[in-house]
C-alpha cells in the first residue's frame, strides 16, 4: 500500500519527472500518426490497383487468346464456382493510338482491353470510375449529348455538343473554302477574257481548250458541287480533327458517306491520363488541361490475329474517360467494346461464332481466400496442359506492396528506436530520483520495508509515467491524426511548401486509417521501455544499504 | 505467520484511552506467554531479564583500502522496561551499535538476541519483517517522508507490514490507533500536515508516534533530542520517559548529553570500542 501511495506522491510532487516522458509521448504519437497515414495511403493504393484489375486472372500469354472461353468458363466455375461472384472475358493487347490536337497529329502507346461492357462491372469497380453518371450505372459506349463530369470546368463542353461544335466550324470552314474558290474562278475567267482580248483569236484557242478540260474534270461549280465538297471536307477533316488514316470500314457500309455530326463510331473509353495532363497555371493553382474530350474521334493501330499479324487500324470515338486515380492504369488503358476488337482482328470462329478472348477475369464472393482459389486454378489448368497462367492482383501489383509494407517496418522500427532513446532519459532521470531519494529509502528500510517493496515503488513510478506519457502520446496521435488536413494547410501556410502536392497524388486530402490494434501495441510497447528504463533504478534503491542511506546527508 | 495474526489483534481500536499519555497493551498479556516459550525454546535466557543483548560483538568499516574498527567486542543488554542510554564521543560506534540492535546492519562476529532469539542471522526478509513488527526508532534527524502528511508518516509502518488487500481490511483500526497515538503526542491538531509544516520538536514527535505504530516492544532511538533546543528536547525525553513509565516501553536511546542520558535507568559507554558501564 505505501507503495501506490508513495508512487502517487512521487509522481504528483515531481513534475520534471514528466518532462523526461515527454520524448514518449512524442514518439508515440509520431509512431501513430506515421502508421495511420501509411495505412491511409497503402489502402487507398490497393484500393486503387485493385480498382479496375479483378481478383483473378486466367491470362494467355500470346494476344490471340484461347478459342474456347467457355469451356475455361464452365471450368472455374465447377471448380470454385461457389466463391465466385463475376466472371468477364476480356481482350487485352497492345495498341497505337492515334490523335489530333491543334491540327498536328500525336500518337501514343497504349493498353487496349475489349471488355464486355455487360459483365465487366461484375468484377472490378470500373464503372464507378467513369466520369459520366448514365455510364457509372451502365456503360453502353454511345456518346452522350453532355454532362460529363460538370464539376470539371475544364472537360466542358463534351459529348455531342463537343462533336457539334467542332462540326460547326468544319462546316464555317469549308464554306470560306467554297467562296474562295468561286472567287478565284471568277479571277480566272476574267483574266483569261482580259488575255484574249489583248492577243487576239489566234492566242486565245489553246486557253479556251484549257478551260474545256477544266470543265469536265471538276471545275465547273453548278454541276459538281456536292461530290467536290463532300471529298473537300474529307481531307479538311482529316486534317482538323481526325489523323490521316483510311476511314473505319466497320461503321459504314462502303461507298456510304459518314456524318460526325449525327453518328459516332465504335465507343471507347480512355484513361484520363491519356487525353489530359495535370499540372499548374502561372498562379499555382492546379488545372487540367483536356486534349481530348469525349466526342472526338481517335485511331487506333493494333495487330491483327493472323499469323504474321499485321497492323489493322481502326477509328473510335471517344464515348467517356476513366479516372481510377492510378496513374498507370489512368495513362495506359483504353477500354472497348469486345465484339468490335475481336471482329477486327479476326478472332471469331466463323464456324461457331464464337470469340476467341486473350483472359479470363474473375471476382470472388467476399471473404473467400484470394489465394487458395488462385492455387485451385492454377491446379486446374496447369502449365503442362494449358496456355494460361493464372494470377490474383496481388501477384501483379506485388512488388509495390511489399516495398511500402517494407517502409513501413523500417519506419515503425525507427520510430521505436526514438522511444528507446526515450528510455535512456527516463533511466537517467530516475537514477536522480533515486539518488535524492536516498534518505527516504534508507527511512523505509528502517521502517522494514522490504528490498522488492521498495524496488517496487520506482518500478510502479516507472510504469506509470510510461503509461502516462504513451497515453498522452495516444492522444496527441490521434488528434493529430484527426485533424491532418488541417495541419497540413497550417504547415503549408507558414513554411510555403506544399506538404501534400496534389498534382503528384490525386487525393485531395491525407487519407489516414486507424487500427486499434496498431495503437495498442504502440502503447504496450512504450510502458515496456519505461518499465524496462526503470528497472536498473530500482534494482540500485532496492540494494541501497539503510545504514549507509541513512548517513547521507 | 503469527506475527501478522498478533498485528491484527494490536491494531484493534483502544475502546479507551484514560490519559493522553497511555495505551492500553493488552498484548502485553500475550508477550508474557510469548516470554515463558521463548525460555522453553531457547534455555540461555532463562531468569534473563534483557530484551536486546549483544555479545562479544564486533564491526569494522572498509574506508578504501584500510579497515577502521569500531565495535571491538562488545557486550551490551538492555533490561526489559527500562530506558538505557548509550553515550559516547562523536565517531565512537553508539550509532553502529544501535544500527547493529535494530538489524539494520549486521556484526562481523558475535551475535545479537532479541528476546532469546538471534537475529542478527536471519535471512533479509525476516529482519525486515522484525524490525516492522518488533521495532520502533526514532532518529536525530526525524527522517520523516516529505511526500506524506503526519498522519501518513505514522501510518507508513503499518502499511509496510501489510499487504494492500489487509491494510484495507484494517484501515479503520490502524487510522484510529495512529489518530489515538498523535493524540498522544500532543499533534491532533497537525494531522494532514506535511513535515516541511512543522518544526523540529513536532517532527520528533511525529516519529515517535511512528514508531509507535505497530506497538513495538523495543524503542532504538538515535539521538532523538541532538538536533533540539534544550526544551523540546527535555519534553521528548519526558515523553518516552511517560511511555516507558505507562506502557513499560524498553527503550535504547544513542545520545551524547550527558544531562540527558542522567535521566535514564541505565547508563554505558562507549569508548575505544568497548562498553563501560557507568549506572
Amino acid at each position: 500500500m505505501y507503495k501506490l501511495l508513495l508512487c502517487w506522491r512521487y509522481l504528483k510532487t515531481r513534475w520534471i519527472a514528466l518532462a523526461s516522458i515527454v520524448s514518449v509521448t512524442l514518439g508515440v504519437a509520431t509512431l501513430i500518426v506515421v502508421n495511420s497515414v501509411m495505412d491511409g495511403f497503402t489502402s487507398q493504393m490497393q484500393d486503387r490497383m485493385h480498382g479496375i484489375l479483378s481478383d483473378l486472372v486466367v491470362d494467355t500469354r500470346g494476344t490471340n487468346g484461347i478459342s474456347e472461353p467457355n469451356w475455361y468458363v464452365e471450368r472455374i466455375r465447377a471448380r470454385i464456382g461457389n466463391s465466385v461472384e463475376g466472371i468477364t472475358t476480356v481482350v487485352t493487347l497492345p495498341a497505337m493510338m492515334t490523335f489530333t490536337h491543334n491540327g498536328a497529329s500525336h500518337t501514343q502507346q497504349i493498353n487496349l482491353i475489349g471488355i464486355d461492357q455487360k459483365t465487366y462491372a461484375s468484377v472490378s469497380d470500373f464503372s464507378k470510375y467513369l466520369l459520366h453518371p448514365d455510364n457509372k450505372s451502365q456503360l453502353d459506349f454511345r456518346l452522350k449529348q453532355s454532362g460529363y463530369a460538370p464539376e470539371r470546368e475544364a472537360l466542358q463542353p463534351s459529348g455531342w455538343e463537343h462533336r457539334n461544335r467542332v462540326e460547326q466550324v468544319k462546316k464555317e470552314r469549308l464554306t470560306q473554302l467554297e467562296q474562295y474558290r468561286r472567287l478565284q474562278e471568277q479571277i480566272t475567267e476574267e483574266q483569261r477574257s482580259q488575255l484574249s482580248n489583248q492577243l487576239g483569236q489566234n492566242v486565245s484557242k489553246e486557253p479556251a481548250s484549257e478551260t474545256a478540260n477544266d470543265n469536265n474534270s471538276s471545275v465547273s461549280p453548278q454541276t459538281t458541287a456536292s461530290p467536290q465538297t463532300t471529298a473537300d471536307a474529307q481531307t479538311l477533316s482529316a486534317m482538323m480533327s481526325g489523323p490521316s488514316f483510311q476511314p473505319s470500314h466497320s461503321n459504314e457500309e462502303r461507298g456510304r458517306v459518314f456524318d460526325a455530326s449525327k453518328e459516332q463510331r465504335t465507343g471507347i473509353v480512355l484513361g484520363i491520363g491519356i487525353g489530359s495532363v495535370r499540372g499548374r497555371d502561372t498562379a499555382g493553382q492546379v488545372k487540367d488541361y483536356f486534349f481530348i474530350r469525349p466526342g472526338d474521334d481517335v485511331s487506333v493501330a493494333f495487330p491483327n490475329a493472323g499469323t504474321p499479324p499485321r497492323a489493322i487500324d481502326e477509328m473510335f470515338t471517344v464515348v467517356d474517360f476513366y479516372e481510377s486515380k492510378m496513374s498507370e492504369y489512368d495513362a495506359t488503358f483504353a477500354f472497348v467494346p469486345i465484339e468490335a476488337l475481336q471482329q477486327a482482328r479476326g478472332m471469331i470462329d466463323p464456324m461457331s461464332k464464337v470469340g476467341a478472348v486473350t483472359s479470363i477475369q474473375i471476382k470472388l464472393k467476399k471473404g473467400a481466400d484470394l489465394n487458395v482459389a488462385r492455387n485451385a486454378l492454377r491446379d486446374e489448368f496447369p502449365p503442362t496442359e494449358s496456355y494460361v497462367q493464372v494470377n490474383s492482383w496481388r501477384d501483379t501489383q506485388g512488388p509495390l506492396l511489399a516495398a511500402v509494407q517494407m517502409e513501413t517496418t523500417i519506419l515503425n522500427v525507427l520510430l521505436f528506436m526514438i522511444i528507446a532513446v526515450a528510455g535512456f532519459g527516463i533511466l537517467a532521470t530516475f537514477f536522480m530520483i533515486v539518488v535524492e531519494k536516498t534518505r527516504d529509502i534508507g527511512v523505509l528500510k528502517s521502517l522494514g520495508a522490504p528490498g522488492t517493496g521498495i524496488a517496487s515503488i520506482f518500478l510502479g513510478y516507472g510504469v506509470l509515467l510510461g503509461s502516462l506519457g504513451s497515453g498522452a502520446g495516444v492522444v496527441c496521435g490521434l488528434l493529430f491524426v484527426w485533424k491532418i488536413n488541417q495541419i497540413a494547410r497550417v504547415l503549408e501556410w507558414f513554411t510555403g511548401r506544399e506538404v501534400f502536392d496534389p498534382t503528384v497524388y490525386y487525393f485531395d486530402s491525407i487519407p489516414t486509417i486507424i487500427h486499434p490494434f496498431t495503437i495498442v501495441w504502440v502503447s504496450i510497447g512504450a510502458v515496456i521501455i519505461a518499465i524496462m528504463a526503470s528497472v536498473l533504478p530500482s534494482i540500485r534503491a532496492a540494494r541501497m544499504h539503510p545504514v549507509e542511506a541513512l548517513r547521507y546527508e | 505467520m503469527n506475527s501478522s495474526k498478533s498485528a491484527n489483534q494490536q491494531y484493534k481500536p483502544q475502546a479507551s484511552i484514560p490519559s493522553p499519555y497511555r495505551v492500553v497493551r493488552p498484548e502485553l498479556e500475550l508477550e508474557a506467554i510469548e516470554k515463558v516459550l521463548a525460555t522453553t525454546r531457547n534455555p540461555e535466557s532463562i531468569g534473563n531479564k534483557s530484551i536486546v543483548v549483544a555479545r562479544d560483538v564486533t564491526k569494522s568499516y572498509r574506508r578504501s583500502k584500510t579497515i577502521v574498527p569500531v565495535l571491538k567486542g562488545v557486550d551490551f543488554s538492555a533490561e526489559r522496561g527500562k530506558i538505557t542510554a548509550i553515550i559516547g564521543q562523536s565517531g565512537s560506534g553508539k550509532s553502529t551499535l544501535l544500527h547493529l540492535l535494530g538489524t539494520l546492519d549486521r556484526p562481523d562476529s558475535g551475535e545479537i538476541l532479541f528476546d532469546g532469539q538471534r537475529t542478527d542471522n536471519l535471512p533479509a526478509r525476516k529482519r525486515d519483517a522484525f524490525r516492522n513488527q518488533q521495532l520502533g526508532m526514532i532518529f536525530q534527524f526525524y527522517h520523516l517522508l516529505p511526500e506524506l502528511t503526519l498522519l501518513e508518516n505514522v501510518i507508513a509502518p503499518a502499511m509496510i507490514g501489510q499487504s494492500i488487500f489487509s491494510y484495507f481490511r484494517n484501515r479503520k483500526a490502524i487510522i484510529e490507533r495512529a489518530k489515538s497515538l498523535t493524540d498522544m503526542v500532543g499533534l491532533s491538531h497537525r494531522l494532514h500536515h506535511k513535515p516541511c509544516e512543522l518544526s523540529g520538536g513536532e517532527m520528533q514527535r511525529t516519529a515517535i508516534a511512528r514508531a509507535l505504530v505497530t506497538s513495538p516492544k523495543l524503542l532504538l532511538a538515535d539521538e532523538p533530542t541532538g538536533n533540539l533546543d534544550q526544551e523540546s528536547g527535555q519534553s521528548i525525553l519526558q515523553l518516552m520517559r511517560d511511555l516507558n513509565r505507562d506502557t513499560g516501553l524498553t527503550i535504547v536511546m544513542v545520545t551524547h548529553d550527558e544531562n540527558i542520558a542522567q535521566q535514564c535507568d541505565a547508563l554505558v559507554r562507549l569508548k575505544g570500542g568497548r562498553l563501560e558501564a557507568l549506572k
